[in-house]
């Protein structure tokens, strides 16, 4: 249902008895879009204007500089080993938890949404903790050369720590809502287990999942916090897009910082969108 | 369950060769009976043993062994030093500022969300999608990304600093930018739990009202408000926790004056940069439990809105 609507003043989705007048429905629109333009909309166009700031050269400039293409490059690698582990394991956790009946299920998906409830820094930390050169597995990481933290291992499962629940919490309520039956209809007809999975469950749970992607894809290329703690900012080896953002806005190279900034800012967009579209589709189905 | 389990204890027994004579339960039997009396599987979907044997062991290697480690780490303090670790001047000047901020953080959005929830779900106007995508921006955008483009606007040379500036309201590197960055990050949470909930609110109620001579605001105050309250809390309760961990966002607008504007995330980082690991599993203990009690506290305020949701003779 599409409503066309070129009305200036907003109208009423609701019976005129329980709405309120025209005036009071005017001012309340404008102060909503106000507080989203000035919350929301004027962070991000800041964005762009200060990339563009001095002109598109400069702009191409300072963005295609040999350190920004390693942080680029880190990013997507950082991505695209996230996404397939955790992927996987949201799968594999949505599986045991809406087809099976077992107790602690409650508990369990409590503490998949863990990573959520934890600050950022203190997911950094912990790793530190573990594989730092004082923590537990410090010595044994030294004797064999092993290097973790200030290296790209510990940003990697930082970065999968922290995107952990999304695609799980997506899954789960999906596939308990969509039932059993025709996994076992599917079954019972002869199908092998992973033959039922990749022929009837995974076309059933693709929109849900990409949903997930989406959402862990922009968080594991956005993460600053968790990163920033086991990252050891080596630059063109270790920073991220957003570590080097952080760089190069404490140089005072804004145009540089806020270049790579547009870059993450139109992920934030694509992401919107993708997001929207996504919605649009699971709605319309 | 205590028949259930004397039933399954009768047919666990060993088969013997003399029918009358029951030899006890082997151990393997136990165990496969104890799986299938908590584990109660009817299903003839497989993959049970593998799938959550794989969630378990992903979840203990990623998630619950480094957790656990900051409390084994924090064990190697004594008391008295993890109190000391944990409260010296500049820790509780952090802590008053982060828990401050973040309350103020989330009160705004407690206001603002509740007023566009409202407008997004009541009216109809030229571009609602668009916001409506858009609400959820801080979701989307890195948190660095958003601190410097809010440190940028309201520095005393920005666009909004600029306004404020001459006030003499210093925005930017103050206690006030915190608050500014924090009530960015923490928008979308009360707009997108009060959003569904408005959405299913029945409207037979404000009609009632309105046909026994209620005006709007009393409707609102005594029918619609009630029914929305545990939505707002919920979503209060959740940009709180969010606030009150962010980091990245915060450090570029706060300044991080030692004692005025550095909060309890960044002096975590400060310790690591000083070598001061146990200082810093101190905070990081602090701080989990903080979010622990946050998470229960959330749990059951959703648990409290779904009863009365689902149960209207309560309302």
């Amino acid at each position: 249902m599409i409503r066309k609507n070129f009305n200036i003043f907003p109208t009423s989705l609701y019976p005129s008895v329980v709405s309120e007048r025209k005036e009071i429905r005017l001012i309340l629109t404008f102060l909503a879009l106000g507080i989203v333009f000035f919350v929301l909309i004027l962070p991000l166009l800041t964005v762009f204007a200060g990339a563009f700031n001095e002109g598109f050269v400069r702009y191409i400039q300072s963005l295609f500089t040999p350190e920004n293409l390693s942080a680029i490059r880190l990013t997507l690698t950082v991505a695209a080993i996230s996404i397939p582990l955790n992927v996987i394991f949201g799968i594999s956790a949505a599986w045991a938890i809406a087809k099976f009946e077992f107790f602690g299920k409650r508990f369990l998906i409590s503490l998949i949404d863990l990573p959520f409830s934890v600050s950022p820094v203190v997911s950094g930390l912990v790793f530190v903790l573990l594989f730092g050169s004082q923590g537990l597995l410090g010595s044994f990481l030294n004797a064999h050369d092993i290097k973790i933290i200030f290296a790209v291992p510990g940003i990697v499962i930082t970065t999968v720590f922290v995107t952990f629940p999304f695609v799980a919490r997506e899954l789960i309520p999906l596939m308990q809502a969509q039932g059993n039956e025709e996994e076992e209809a599917s079954l019972t007809l002869g199908a092998s287990g992973w033959q039922t999975f990749f022929l009837v469950t995974l076309p059933n749970i693709r929109w849900g999942m990409l949903y997930g992607v989406i959402l862990l894809n922009a968080r594991a290329m956005g993460e600053f916090g968790a990163v920033s703690v086991v990252s050891g900012h080596i630059q063109g080896l270790t920073t991220t897009m957003p570590l080097q953002v952080e760089i190069l806005y404490n140089e005072y190279n804004f145009i540089g910082a806020f270049s790579v900034a547009s870059l993450l800012g139109l992920l934030a967009l694509a992401t919107l969108v993708l997001k929207a579209l996504v919605e649009w589709k699971t709605h319309s189905k | 369950m205590a028949e259930r389990l004397k039933a399954h204890a009768w047919k666990a027994c060993v088969p013997s060769p003399v029918p009358w004579v029951r030899i006890p339960l082997s151990p393997r039997r136990i165990f496969s009976y104890f799986m299938k009396i908590f584990w109660k599987q009817k299903s003839v979907i497989p993959g049970f043993g593998l799938s959550l044997g794989f969630t378990l062991f992903y979840l203990s290697l990623i998630v619950l062994i480094p957790l656990a480690m900051l409390f084994v780490k924090s064990t190697t303090l004594t008391g008295p030093e993890f109190l000391e670790a944990a409260t010296s001047p500049r820790l509780m000047a952090a802590y008053k500022l982060s828990f401050g901020a973040s309350l103020g953080a989330a009160s705004i959005n407690f206001f603002c969300g509740l007023l566009v929830a409202w407008v997004l779900v009541r009216y109809d106007f030229w571009g609602k999608r668009i916001v409506d995508i858009l609400v959820d921006l801080p979701f989307a955008l890195p948190t660095a990304v958003a601190g410097i483009a809010l440190t940028t606007l309201y520095a005393p040379d920005g666009l909004m600093g600029r306004l404020f500036d001459p006030l003499g309201i210093k925005t930017a590197f103050s206690p006030l930018g915190i608050v500014l960055a924090l009530t960015f990050i923490s928008f979308p949470f009360v707009v997108r739990t009060v959003q569904p909930v408005l959405q299913d609110l029945d409207i037979d109620m404000e009609e009632a009202a309105a046909c026994m001579g209620a005006g709007r605001i009393k409707t609102f105050f005594y029918i619609i408000l009630p029914a929305l309250f545990p939505a707002l809390t919920t979503g209060f309760a959740l940009a709180f926790a969010r606030a009150l961990g962010e980091y990245g966002s915060v450090v570029f607008i706060a300044g991080n004056m030692p004692m005025r504007t550095e909060i309890v995330p960044l002096l975590i980082i400060t310790k690591l940069e000083q070598y001061d690991t146990a200082g810093a599993t101190a905070i990081g203990v602090v701080m989990l439990v903080c979010s622990f009690l946050l998470l229960f506290l959330i749990n059951g305020l959703q648990g409290w809105g779904e009863k009365r949701n689902h149960d209207p003779e309560k309302l």
